[in-house]
């Protein structure tokens, strides 16, 4: 209720936007009719590339919208038909699947774990459609899914070693949305890469937040609730963390507002934004984000969109790596003179001992093979 | 009794009030009595039949719904930009803007009723169906919530009461394995329980303590929400070999038997909740318990004096609401979703309150208020695959609902059926219009109940 409260004012205020916009068309409404013809759609190709969000919607600025992205930039570079559907809850995921099969979609995309089950389900009743599924990996998937997945541990690992060695108070910080696998692996690369710190420099650079040896830490409880991602981090920085990583999805938002607050009363305090680069997408926070620990999800939905209009569907799982460039630190952009040097040599020598296998990089929520 | 505080003038104004809403007993008073909805009453207004059907609650409510249609299409035509492209050349040629703007609505039906465009029977009658199944866990729900607001109880906590009714049934349904039948009607008494317990803990903090329950039943939503997430984090409620928080599946006989086969996903829970919905009726209306739930509602004074047990009428009519709500749940884990996940009630109990409302809170009214707004949720999915339409428009409208529910007089004043005032006793909060009124009154009617 409360959310779909939050939806009408925002709605509200963009239709007042738009009604005058309407009036003022309505206006100029006698312009020549376009031949029936010359409508867009009839030089575009016949196949249909959709997408259904889960419950965190296309505008979540994270796994939502970077695979939307993808499916925007197919549909446009392929010019293909592109559909879309947002789930508003859990309870929404078979119908709104049922829907794109119904609506003609060669390849389906589906975005999360949650909508696992529903994916499964639905392919196996509809073996002549394709799937791919985001974030989420069934070994008991048929033969027209394709899972694309992500060791975001290696990524996560840099932005550890990264803010430790930035870190001025020796204390750093991270929380999650939800204690799954997809938000820890984030948390569990955070904590080898701040551990890996302190072994390498004989420091003793303190991690709040997370234990990855319990599984457990600090979690806000869902994905929505910004304020309370607020609450958590300004209770990071009083505890003296000064670099904080919030896997929460759009609450990292929270986490972004409550450093500002404290940069404007004098306290350095730096975001490790996640997912996409927040500099580009949380324009809000860019002055204090330091990096992001990315997954390109935008770059592999176009591919394996391309490959299925192509006819070379392919069911193997895409897992996304330092390696292949599917997971990647972000460029830091303006804080780039607070990165030293030397910080940056390690990283890159870091970068090429994961990929080479010399550092090991582990979490129980990382993709198997 | 906390009661006993309340001064004695104001139980006389409730007494008059109650006598006035009930037409002494005749009637079945509305959720909110009509005498502090500000306005006037309908039903006193005498005057001419036709008069009398124009103005009455069903008029109203229907009127609301055309309404709410009517400014959704306005908002679905100004924000969608093919509308504001056609309507660029609408006088060379009118009729590509209009059909822009019906297509949403041509969706909604497509979606929630027939579709004439399927490719088989089955095609076309899916939205039907669809209709049928959404609206069952809302039907449950809603009959919960209005039952208590019929004793005069606000009951937020239909969500919790749906998690705590699911997560009993699922756990049953997948941990214990029992032949088909059997094990259906065991995970149905779990939800029963479930949902029973907690609604019932609501009934006797408040008979006990005097604890309002509309803030006890809004704490326990979190509690039952953060309770769920939490268990779905331990490998007890986990799928072997998996850390993510899903439940395994139910067993097969463990779910309701699928009415239709299984391209629809409309199951024998619907049955159920016609069932529940005679149930509810029965109670109500022909059983001493639904007599003295009424009566409480009315006016607790009054039924303490008639010899009514009014702390156990106030528990007990929790537990049922709550079970009638853990049934919600039911519908879920062994209807359509099969296992449990942390968002199994989705926003089912909160819709349910408006299915209440805009059922009158009478059994027959929520369940078809129940049918409109699964109709809504059906038709959402195919308003936003065929044509685009953010699935926002569609909680849009829902809500537009709402607020012209809430406020009676507000409807009757846009359609010019107020009955003239003097013609009829006011209530005794005033008459004031809006509805402002109307959120005095439902916080005054929850207080007296206090």
């Amino acid at each position: 209720m409360k959310q779909s409260l939050r939806a009408n004012l925002k709605r509200g205020s963009f239709a007042g936007v738009a009604t005058a916009g309407a009036a003022a068309l309505l206006l100029a409404g006698c312009g020549a009719a376009p031949s029936a013809s010359s409508s867009g759609s009839a030089t575009k190709s016949d196949y249909t590339a959709c997408m259904v969000s889960d419950s965190g919607g296309f505008d979540d600025k994270s796994f939502n919208q970077s695979g939307f992205e993808g499916l925007q930039a197919a549909a446009k570079d392929l010019s293909i038909q592109e559909k879309h559907v947002q789930s508003k809850a859990d309870t929404d995921y078979d119908p709104n699947l049922r829907s794109m099969v119904q609506q003609g979609c060669k390849l389906t995309v589906t975005v999360g774990f949650l909508l696992g089950d529903a994916t499964k389900n639905i392919a196996t009743a509809n073996p002549n459609s394709h799937f791919a599924i985001i974030d989420y990996s069934d070994p008991t998937f048929p033969k027209n899914v394709k899972p694309i997945v992500y060791d975001t541990a290696q990524a996560a690992f840099l932005a550890g070693y990264l803010a430790a060695g930035t870190s001025k108070t020796g204390k750093v910080a991270t929380f999650g949305g939800l204690n799954i696998p997809t938000v820890t692996i984030f948390m569990d690369g955070f904590s080898d890469g701040v551990k890996y710190y302190n072994q390498k420099k004989g420091k003793s650079v303190q991690l709040l937040g997370w234990d990855k040896d319990k599984q457990d830490g600090t979690f806000v409880g869902d994905f929505k609730q910004i304020d309370k991602g607020k609450v958590l981090t300004q209770g990071f920085l009083d505890q003296g963390a000064d670099i904080v990583l919030p896997v929460a999805g759009p609450v990292g938002a929270g986490a972004g507002s409550a450093i500002l607050d404290a940069k404007s009363k004098g306290t350095d305090a730096k975001l490790i934004w996640v997912d996409s680069d927040g500099y580009l997408t949380a324009t809000e926070y860019k002055s204090v984000i330091l990096t992001s620990v990315q997954k390109t999800m935008a770059t592999a939905v176009e591919s394996v969109i391309k490959d299925d209009k192509d006819g070379k569907f392919d069911p193997s799982p895409y897992i996304g790596t330092l390696d292949n460039g599917g997971v990647a630190l972000a460029p830091f952009h303006d804080l780039d003179s607070a990165v030293s040097a030397d910080m940056k040599s390690d990283l890159d020598q870091l970068k090429k001992d994961i990929i080479s296998g010399a550092v090991k990089v582990e979490s129980k929520s990382s993709p198997k093979q | 009794m906390p009661d006993a505080k309340t001064p004695r003038d104001e139980d006389d104004d409730v007494a008059t009030d109650v006598a006035l809403d009930t037409a002494d007993g005749a009637m079945a008073p509305s959720p909110v009595p009509a005498s502090s909805q500000g306005g006037t009453i309908p039903h006193a207004a005498g005057g001419s039949l036709f008069r009398q059907i124009v103005t009455g609650n069903a008029m109203v409510s229907v009127l609301s719904v055309l309404l709410a249609i009517v400014l959704g299409g306005i908002l679905m035509a100004v924000t969608n930009p093919r509308v504001a492209e056609t309507a660029g050349y609408f006088f060379a040629r009118p009729g590509d803007m209009l059909s822009e703007v019906f297509k949403p609505y041509v969706a909604l039906v497509q979606g929630s009723l027939f579709n004439w465009a399927g490719a088989d029977t089955a095609a076309q009658l899916y939205p039907i169906t669809e209709t049928l199944t959404v609206s069952t866990p809302l039907i449950f729900a809603g009959l919960g919530v209005a039952l208590a607001f019929r004793a005069g109880l606000f009951n937020i906590g239909a969500q919790g009461q749906i998690i705590f009714g699911a997560l009993f049934g699922a756990y049953v349904g997948f941990t214990w394995h029992l032949p088909f039948l059997l094990h259906l009607v065991v995970v149905i008494i779990a939800g029963l329980v479930g949902g029973a317990l907690w609604g019932g803990l609501v009934g006797l903090l408040k008979a006990r303590t005097g604890a309002h329950e509309v803030i006890v039943t809004i704490m326990l939503n979190y509690i039952a929400n953060f309770l769920l997430l939490f268990l779905l984090t331990t490998p007890a409620f986990q799928r072997k070999g998996s850390t993510n928080p899903i439940s395994p599946f139910l067993d097969q006989t463990a779910l309701f038997p699928e009415l239709l086969g299984p391209q629809f996903r409309l199951h024998a829970g619907f049955l159920v909740a016609v069932l529940a919905t005679v149930f509810v009726w029965w109670l109500l209306n022909r059983s001493t318990l639904g007599f003295e739930f009424r009566a409480v509602g009315a006016n607790q004074s009054a039924a303490r004096t008639a010899g009514i047990n009014v702390p156990r009428a106030v528990v007990l009519v929790m537990a049922l609401a709550g079970a009638l709500a853990g049934l919600a749940g039911i519908a879920q884990v062994s209807g359509t979703e099969k296992y449990l996940s942390g968002g199994v009630a989705a926003s089912i109990g909160f819709d349910a309150i408006t299915v209440a409302l805009l059922g009158r809170s009478t059994p027959w009214g929520t369940f078809f208020a129940g049918l409109l707004f699964g109709a809504f949720r059906a038709g959402g999915v195919a308003m936003q695959a065929q044509t685009q339409t953010p699935i926002d428009i569609v909680l849009v409208i829902q809500s537009l609902i709402v607020l012209f529910i809430a406020a009676p007089p507000l409807v009757r004043a846009i359609f010019g059926l107020n009955p003239r005032k003097k013609k009829n006793a006011t209530g005794g909060h005033g008459s004031g219009t809006g509805s402002g009124a109307t959120a005095g009154g439902k916080i005054e009617s929850g207080a007296a109940t206090a």
